[in-house]
C-alpha cells in the first residue's frame, strides 16, 4: 500500500471542502451564489464568491436516496410532476433546507446560462423570485446554424460585461481584471485536463470504469476555477495511463462490451445501472460529459469565450449533435449505445429518436432506450431497464458474431 | 341573414378550410404564405413582402405519425402541429418561421428539417436579456436573417418603407383587437366564449388590415345593440391558449363570461404596440423588449401576478381560470409563483389542464360546473 493519494480520495476531499466551506462563508457573513452547471464560473470565481450548483446538488440528494420528500414538498406547492425533478428537488429544498446530502446555504444571488436548457430560465427565475434576491442571465441563444455567429458572440459578450457590472454592485468591490486572466487560465486548463483524462477511456481495455465519470463530473462542474481540480485530474490521467501501460482495464473480469451513455445518469438507481451492465461486462466509455466542459479558449480572448459557453452540446443543431455523438461511438469504439428517455429533460429528449434513426446507420452500432428520470426514483422501473440491456447484448453479440465470420478476425476481450 | 350572422360567417370561412384559405390566397393575388409558430413571430416583415402570415396552433388530430418523434410528454401542441405536418397539411406553405422560445420548441424546430424537409424552416432565436440594449441589438439581427430569407423566397427585396408601412396596419390591428377585448367583456351575452375565440382565430388567417376591417364593423354592429346585464359570472383565462373550442361552450353552458384574457394566442399577441422609431427592424426589437408578463419572456420580477391581479380589478373578474397547457414547462413554472400571490389577494382560481387533443371535455365540465356555482 502507498500512501499516495488517489484522484478518487482526492475528488472526495475537494468536494467536501467545497460544500463545508460554502456552509462556513455563509456564517461568517460572505456571500454565496448559485450557478446553473455550466455557466461561466470565471466571474465569481474572480470575485471570490463561494459558488454552490442545484443540479450537482439535486443529483447528490438523489443519489443518496433522498429524493422524494423533496419533490413532494414542491409538487406541494404547485410544481407540476412533468418538471425536471432537479429543480421540483432544489424549489422543494428551499423550503425545507434540509436533504440526506450535504446541506446548501442560501444564496445572495444567482447565476443561470441557459446554455443546456431553458428550463434553468424559469427555474432560475422562481429562486430570484421566492428569495428576492437578483439574478445574473448569460442568455446563449440556440444555435440552429452550424456556428455561433457573431451577432450572437457580440450580445453573450455585453451580457458579460452586464454580469461583471451587477457583480462589482452586489460585491461593493472592482472586478479585478488581472485575477480574471488567471481564473480564465486555470478554468481552461482544468477542462482540458478533464478532456484528456476522460478520452483515455479510448483505450481498449478501458482503464477507467466509464460510471466513475458521473462522480469526476462533481468537480468539473463545481471547482473547475480552482487548481484542485487540474490536479485532480492530472493525477486521474497519470492512474489510466499507469493502468494503459500495464494493458489492466477497469473491469477485473475483462471487457467484454463496450457501450455509449446517452443522457443523465438515474441517480438514485446508479448502482442498479452499473451492476446490470457489469453482470454482461459492458462499461460505458463514452458519453456526452467529455465535450460537456470542454470549454477551451485561450485565456483573454472573450469573444471565444463566449463562443465555448454557447457551444455545448446541448446548445447545437440537429446535425451537429448527430456528429458529435457518432464521434463518441467511433473514437471510443462503442458496440452499442443505450439512449436514456430522461422524463425530466425535453430538450435531451426531444430530438433523440431522429437523432437514433441517423446515428445508427452512421456507427452501424445497435441501441436500445429506456424510460428513466435522473432524479425521480417513481419515473424507472428496473425491470424494464434489464430487459433492455439484455436486449442490447444480443445484438451486439449477434453484431460481433458476424463481424468475426466475414473477417475471421478476434474480437476485443 | 343578419348582418351579426354575417360578420361572424366571414370570421368563420378562413377558418373551416385552412388550406383553402391559403390557395385562395395564393390565387387571388399570387403571393407567398408562411406560416408562424408561436409564441411571437415578426409578421410585419412577411405581411411586407406582400405574403400572407398564417398562424400555426396545432388544432385536434389523430395522432398517428408523430410518435417517431416526439415522445408522449410533449405538449399536444407541437405534437399536433408535427402531425399535421407529417401528413403533409403544411405542403402549400412557402416556409416557416419556428421561434425557439421552450426547449420545446428547440426541438420542433430541429425535427422540422427532418421532418418535413418540403416546408423550408427558418429558425428565430429571441434574446433573453430583452432589456439589454444588446439584446434588442441581437435581435435586430435574427429580424434581419429573416428579412433576407423571406426577400428570397419572394423574389424582390423587402424595404424599410415596406416594414414601416406594415407596423402601421399591425399596431392599428392591436388597438382594434384591445378594444374589441373591453367590447366582448361589456357584451357577454352576445360575445359568447366561442365568439371571442373565434375572432382572435381568425386573425391568424387573414390579412391584417382586412381582419381589422371586419373586427371593426363587427364592433359597430355589436355596440347597437343594448347591453343587457349579464346575469353569469366573469373570469379571466391564463396560460398559452383555450381549445378544444368544445371546452368554451362549457363557459357559456355554466354562464362564465371571458372578461379578459391573457393567453398567449389571444391577448399576449396584442398587449404591446411596436413603438414608434426610425429603424423598422430596431422598432419590432424593441417592442420585445417592452413586452411583460408571458412565461416565455425572460422576467426575474415575475410580474405576471401582479398583472393578472391588476387584471380583476380592471375587469371586474370573479376569478381567474388557467389554462394549463399539459407538459408546457414555462408555464407551469409560472403557475406556483402567481397562484400564491392570487391567493393572498382571495382571488378564485380554477386550474384546468389544456389537452388540444382532448377528446371529449367532459371531465372538466363537473370542475367548470363547480367552479361557477362557487364563485355566485
Ligand atoms: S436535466 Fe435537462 S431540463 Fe433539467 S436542468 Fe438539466 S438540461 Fe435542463
Ligand atoms: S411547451 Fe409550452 S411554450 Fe413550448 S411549445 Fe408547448 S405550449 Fe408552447
Amino acid at each position: 500500500m502507498s500512501d499516495k493519494i488517489t484522484s478518487k480520495q482526492l475528488l472526495g476531499q475537494l468536494l467536501q471542502k467545497h460544500y463545508d466551506e460554502a456552509l462556513e462563508a455563509k456564517k461568517r457573513g460572505e456571500l454565496v451564489a448559485w450557478s446553473t452547471s455550466i455557466a461561466p464560473n470565471e466571474f465569481c470565481e474572480t470575485m471570490g464568491i463561494h459558488v454552490v450548483y442545484p443540479e450537482n446538488h439535486a443529483a447528490a440528494i438523489g443519489a443518496k436516496g433522498g429524493a422524494i420528500p423533496l419533490l413532494e414538498t414542491a409538487e406541494g406547492l404547485g410544481y407540476s410532476v412533468d418538471l425536471c425533478s432537479y429543480a421540483r428537488i432544489n424549489l422543494g429544498y428551499i423550503k425545507t433546507l434540509d436533504c440526506v446530502a450535504d446541506n446548501i446555504p442560501l444564496p445572495d444571488f444567482i447565476i443561470c446560462c441557459n446554455n443546456i436548457c431553458n428550463t434553468l430560465i424559469k427555474w432560475y427565475e422562481n429562486i430570484a423570485a421566492q428569495l428576492s434576491i437578483p439574478m445574473i442571465m448569460i442568455d446563449v441563444p440556440f444555435n440552429h446554424e452550424r456556428q455561433v455567429t457573431q451577432a450572437r458572440v457580440e450580445y453573450i459578450k455585453a451580457q458579460f460585461t452586464e454580469a461583471i457590472g451587477m457583480l462589482e454592485k452586489i460585491t461593493g468591490k472592482d472586478f479585478d481584471y488581472e485575477r480574471f486572466y488567471e481564473v480564465m487560465r486555470i478554468s481552461a486548463e482544468s477542462c482540458r485536463y478533464w478532456k484528456h483524462a476522460m478520452s483515455l477511456a479510448q483505450q481498449v481495455p478501458s482503464p477507467l470504469n466509464g460510471f466513475d465519470i458521473f462522480n469526476y463530473m462533481a468537480l468539473i462542474v463545481c471547482m473547475r476555477g480552482k487548481q484542485g481540480c487540474i490536479d485532480t485530474f492530472k493525477l486521474l490521467s497519470e492512474e489510466l495511463e499507469e493502468s494503459i501501460r500495464q494493458g489492466r482495464g477497469a473491469f477485473k473480469e475483462g471487457e467484454k462490451h463496450r457501450i455509449m451513455w446517452e443522457g443523465i445518469a438515474c441517480w438514485p438507481y446508479l448502482g442498479h445501472n452499473f451492476k446490470t451492465l457489469k453482470s454482461y461486462g459492458i462499461n460505458m466509455v463514452g458519453s456526452t460529459y467529455p465535450d460537456a466542459w470542454a470549454l477551451l479558449y485561450e485565456p483573454g480572448d472573450l469573444d471565444a469565450m463566449a463562443r465555448a459557453y454557447s457551444s455545448i452540446v446541448n446548445n447545437c443543431c440537429l446535425e451537429q449533435q448527430v456528429e458529435y455523438r457518432t464521434g463518441v461511438i467511433k473514437d471510443f469504439r462503442c458496440d452499442g449505445t443505450i439512449y436514456h428517455l430522461n422524463r425530466s429533460c425535453k430538450i435531451m429528449d426531444f430530438l433523440q429518436y431522429e437523432q437514433q434513426r441517423q446515428i445508427a446507420p452512421a456507427t452501424n452500432v445497435p441501441f436500445i432506450s429506456f424510460d428513466g428520470d435522473q432524479t425521480d426514483p417513481r419515473n424507472f422501473a428496473q425491470a424494464q431497464f434489464e430487459t433492455r440491456v439484455q436486449a442490447l447484448v444480443e445484438m451486439m453479440e449477434e453484431q460481433k458474431k458476424a463481424a468475426n465470420n466475414s473477417q475471421g478476425g478476434v474480437e476485443h476481450v | 341573414m343578419s348582418k351579426f350572422d354575417q360578420l361572424i360567417d366571414s370570421f368563420r370561412k378562413p377558418l373551416s378550410n385552412p388550406r383553402g384559405t391559403v390557395t385562395e390566397f395564393k390565387k387571388t393575388t399570387g403571393g407567398k404564405v408562411v406560416g408562424c409558430l408561436p409564441p411571437y413571430c415578426p409578421e410585419e416583415i412577411i405581411h411586407a413582402a406582400g405574403m400572407l402570415p398564417v398562424g400555426i396552433w396545432g388544432g385536434q388530430t389523430h395522432l398517428s405519425k408523430v410518435n417517431t418523434y416526439f415522445p408522449a410528454f410533449a405538449c399536444s401542441l407541437v405534437q399536433t402541429t408535427l402531425e399535421l405536418g407529417l401528413r403533409g397539411v403544411y405542403d402549400d406553405l412557402d416556409a416557416v418561421i419556428i421561434p425557439s422560445a421552450c426547449d420545446t420548441l428547440k426541438c420542433v424546430a430541429q425535427n422540422w428539417k427532418a421532418a418535413i424537409p418540403q416546408v423550408p424552416m427558418i429558425p428565430l432565436v429571441h434574446p433573453q436579456n430583452r432589456k439589454l440594449q444588446a439584446g434588442i441589438k441581437y435581435l435586430q439581427s435574427e429580424y434581419e436573417n429573416i428579412r433576407s430569407q423571406v426577400e428570397r423566397i419572394g423574389g424582390k427585396r423587402i424595404t424599410d418603407a415596406d416594414i414601416t408601412d406594415s407596423i402601421g396596419v399591425y399596431n392599428r390591428h392591436r388597438r382594434v383587437m384591445r378594444d374589441f377585448v373591453l367590447l366582448a367583456a361589456t357584451y357577454p351575452n352576445v360575445i359568447t366564449p366561442s365568439i371571442r375565440h373565434l375572432i382572435f382565430k381568425s386573425a391568424y388567417f387573414m390579412e391584417k388590415s382586412k381582419h381589422t376591417e371586419l373586427v371593426q364593423d363587427f364592433i359597430r354592429e355589436v355596440r347597437q345593440q343594448s347591453s343587457i346585464t349579464w346575469q353569469g359570472r366573469r373570469v379571466i383565462l391564463t396560460g398559452i391558449m383555450a381549445e378544444p373550442e368544445s371546452l368554451l361552450e362549457l363557459f357559456n353552458e355554466y354562464r362564465l363570461a371571458i372578461v379578459d384574457d391573457d393567453l398567449a394566442h389571444e391577448s399576449r399577441q396584442y398587449r404591446v404596440d411596436v413603438p414608434d422609431g426610425n429603424e423598422p427592424l430596431e422598432r419590432l426589437a424593441t417592442a420585445w423588449s417592452n413586452f411583460e408578463g408571458c412565461s416565455l419572456a425572460f422576467d426575474p420580477g415575475k410580474k405576471r401576478g401582479a398583472m393578472l391581479l391588476d387584471m380583476v380589478s380592471t375587469s371586474q373578474a370573479d376569478g381567474i381560470v388557467v389554462c394549463m397547457m399539459k407538459f408546457c414547462d414555462p408555464e407551469e413554472f409560472d403557475y406556483p409563483i402567481y397562484y400564491e400571490q392570487l391567493q393572498t389577494a382571495n382571488i378564485p382560481v380554477l386550474y384546468l389542464e389544456i389537452d388540444q387533443n382532448l377528446n371529449s371535455v367532459e371531465q372538466l365540465r363537473t370542475r367548470i360546473q363547480g367552479f361557477a356555482e362557487l364563485l355566485k
